[in-house]
């Protein structure tokens, strides 16, 4: 039987096992929803398309699949902009569709036309423009193997309109042969009993973990190696959830806004081992004296990150999953070598307790005033270990980092790479799609909410349960930081002057809404907005001029902290 | 240092502007760039001329390759290859200068393709060097017009770079 092409396309994801998708109709995309009318696939309709694709991309971090998210030609592609760079910044698997006009039309400046392949160019992993009906199924088809493989980004097929109209007979290939991507898995042999020798002659190793942890679901064996050796583990922000923060072999977050002793571990550590991170310059600070000391091992299964800011001693290309095991094996050969590394690890474990002890991660408790540290502790207090916990971007992210205590894989989700201000709450709307049992948390500030915050009409038309927190100090509280430390004082343009009722905006998308005043009420609160079911808005006034601290300040090696006092 | 990099692509839509972005965002040199389908219809093969230090060779080998339509990168400049350009050149000419133009361009095996009585359209291909070194000469005369295609190379030898 013929189909159409967008019954095709429907189709085509199933057989990718989508069974939802996230988006926003219009013209151009109108025969792909006339389709999913009466389609098994699970629509979720935001309030802007930006949204949509935030969404889709909070369900593929909390899930690991492939997250899919569908807009009409012109403004709707390009709104979906911001959230592609937001994916493909932190190697999220995506798929994003998007309608094109007619084929005949395409470079007429037609009504609701946008070169969206060649403004998502340098922010898609690929991106396709399906001219032809018989190229779309082995389009999608490759579309979905580009953005799960290797490592993994969002990917956009352009669909103009006539190729949805047009029939086709419809079979799904059952493979993919592109001849210039063929991903390295398998780390080279020989590397690694190279990585596992340096390892044994280092007195003062750390490993350095990034979002490749995540990604490449190693998280088990990451943990696995740094108890078989013993070697600190220091988490970039996008690892924050890879590894158990609690574990006595966790340093915490490196970088600007890292700890003490995970900073001086790595400015004085003799090894580095980089396992999935790309020594991004938040991390790394001013570069030339980034771990100087160190020999440095880097694990990534994209080659163009090794080598590209710092130089690596040995380069191993593959798939943590696999490197991190091997490397566990041979280490385990070694028995002897391994025992006496270990006992040679006392010194340095030493050291870096006296560091831990000397500069703890803290804040200056208060009776008076909500301090946001102190909200965010008690929401880890009071949430259950598997509570998905998604972000915006500023201040409220890094006191999450900080402060929360992250201890199983994937419950992490933040913008890292870009930044972008907005991405929690339809990111929490995603995940909690993904996990409707499960307690998804949106940490947010005054200023990053009011980004998306339409998207409180999804979580109420869908009934999501999502608990908005904001921690709010009518300030962008991030960008004053800088401007009370660097810029005098002059607070040019971040004094968020209205005070909004969030209270009363959350009620008028028939969402429940609470206000936090008072340090005595912060506990009941976060307790009665778990409680009810629904999605929930919880407003922290919280102290207004409060930092993030420890700050490396820009330009300055991370071991030139400004501590708190 | 100058580096010479021939690619293998994909021969389809939007590759051109995939292999110049990628130069471009990372803030790359291109110094010349052709491109042409090989024998293959699927497929096609250009020339980049860049430069850069070992560092930022090194990415730009690797950032090419990462790009899905890339099919084979290779760096020629390690190599023993040949590099071949085709210029066009429109020389003005005098009467006093007709004959010393054609004196140099029987000297460097080149052609002249177009004569009108003030100008000379003159056709050379050659190593770059050598096409620098015309240019040179005719400069005197008023060059009123130079189009270069950028190198092409191959490597020495029986063996053949394909997909």
């Amino acid at each position: 039987m013929k189909l159409t092409g967008s019954q095709i396309l429907l189709e085509s994801l199933k057989c990718e096992g989508v069974d939802t998708v996230f988006g926003y109709p219009g013209g151009a995309v109108i025969n792909i929803y006339d389709d999913l009318y009466d389609s098994s696939i699970n629509h979720i309709l935001t309030r802007h398309e930006q949204a949509a694709v935030h969404a889709a991309d909070g369900y593929a971090r909390c899930t690991g699949q492939v997250g899919v998210a569908i807009a009409t030609s012109g403004p709707g592609a390009t709104n979906t902009v911001t959230g592609i760079a937001t994916a493909y910044m932190d190697s999220i698997p995506m798929v994003i569709i998007t309608g094109q006009v007619p084929t005949p039309l395409i470079g007429n400046d037609a009504f609701q036309e946008a070169d969206i392949c060649g403004i998502t160019r340098p922010c898609t992993k690929h991106n396709f423009l399906v001219k032809n009906i018989r190229d779309l199924a082995k389009t999608v088809k490759e579309a979905f193997y580009i953005a799960r493989t290797g490592r993994p980004g969002p990917v956009l097929i352009d669909l103009p309109k006539d190729v949805q109209v047009d029939t086709l007979e419809f079979s799904y290939p059952a493979t993919v042969d592109l001849r210039g991507y063929k991903p390295t898995y398998s780390g080279n042999f020989r590397q690694i009993e190279k990585a596992a020798r340096m390892i044994l002659e280092a007195r003062r190793p750390v490993l350095y973990v990034g979002g490749g942890i995540n990604l490449s679901a190693a998280s088990a064996e990451l943990l696995a190696l740094a108890e078989q050796t013993r070697i600190p583990v220091a988490t970039t922000l996008m690892a924050m959830s890879a590894f158990p923060q609690r574990h006595p072999l966790a340093l915490g977050m490196l970088g600007m806004h890292g700890t003490f002793c995970a900073n001086m571990s790595v400015t004085e550590c003799d090894l580095l081992v980089a396992i999935g991170a790309r020594f991004d310059d938040r991390v790394t600070g001013r570069i030339d004296s980034f771990a100087e000391k160190a020999k440095i091992i880097h694990v990534d299964i994209d080659p163009t990150s090794i080598k590209k800011n710092v130089a690596v001693d040995l380069p191993i290309v593959g798939d943590l999953k696999d490197v991190i095991s091997k490397l566990k094996a041979s280490l385990d050969q070694k028995e002897e070598a391994l025992q006496s590394f270990k006992e040679e690890l006392q010194e340095w474990q030493t050291k870096i307790a006296t560091w831990r002890e000397r500069h703890p991660m803290v804040y200056q408790p208060s009776d008076t005033v909500i301090k946001p540290q102190f909200v965010i502790e008690k929401l880890r207090e009071l949430s259950n270990d598997d509570a998905i916990i998604a972000t915006e971007v500023g201040q409220h992210q890094m006191w999450t980092a900080q402060f929360f205590s992250f201890s199983q894989p994937r419950t992490f989700l933040t913008s890292g790479g870009l930044g972008t201000m907005g991405f929690g709450l339809p990111a929490a709307l995603g995940a909690q799609v993904a996990f409707p049992d499960r307690q998804v948390i949106d940490i947010s500030g005054d200023g990053s909410f009011q980004m998306n915050s339409q998207e409180l009409a999804t979580l109420v038309q869908y009934q999501l349960p999502v608990k908005i927190v904001i921690l709010n100090n009518n300030y962008l509280g991030m960008v004053r930081q800088w401007q009370q430390m660097f810029f005098d004082k002059r607070y040019s343009q971040t004094v968020m002057e209205l005070p909004i009722d969030f209270v009363k905006l959350a009620e008028a998308y028939g969402a429940v809404g609470f206000n936090v005043t008072r340090v005595d009420e912060v506990e009941t609160v976060i307790k009665k907005g778990f409680e009810t079911p629904g999605p929930v808005l919880m407003n922290f006034q919280i102290s207004r001029e409060e930092n993030v601290l420890p700050m490396v300040p820009a330009g300055k090696a991370i071991h030139e902290m400004v501590l708190a006092s | 240092m100058k580096h010479t990099i021939s690619v293998l692509v994909e021969n389809e839509f939007g590759v051109l502007s995939r292999i110049s972005g990628l130069f471009s965002g990372r803030g790359f040199n291109i110094e010349s760039l052709s491109v042409a389908p090989t024998l293959e219809p699927n497929t096609s093969r250009m020339t980049i001329v860049t430069s850069g230090d070992d560092r930022i060779l090194e990415q730009i080998t690797k950032q090419l390759n990462k790009l899905i339509s890339t099919i084979k990168v290779v760096d020629f400049t390690s190599k023993d290859f040949i590099a071949r350009e085709l210029a066009l050149i429109k020389v003005s000419t005098e009467a006093e200068t007709r004959a010393e133009a054609l004196r140099i361009v029987d000297i460097f095996r080149a052609k002249v393709i177009d004569v009108t009585p003030r100008t000379y359209t003159i056709e050379i291909t050659g190593a770059p060097g050598k096409i620098n070194g015309i240019l040179e000469l005719l400069r005197p005369m008023g060059i009123k017009e130079v189009v270069r295609s950028g190198p092409v190379v191959i490597g020495r030898g029986a063996k053949g770079v394909t997909g």
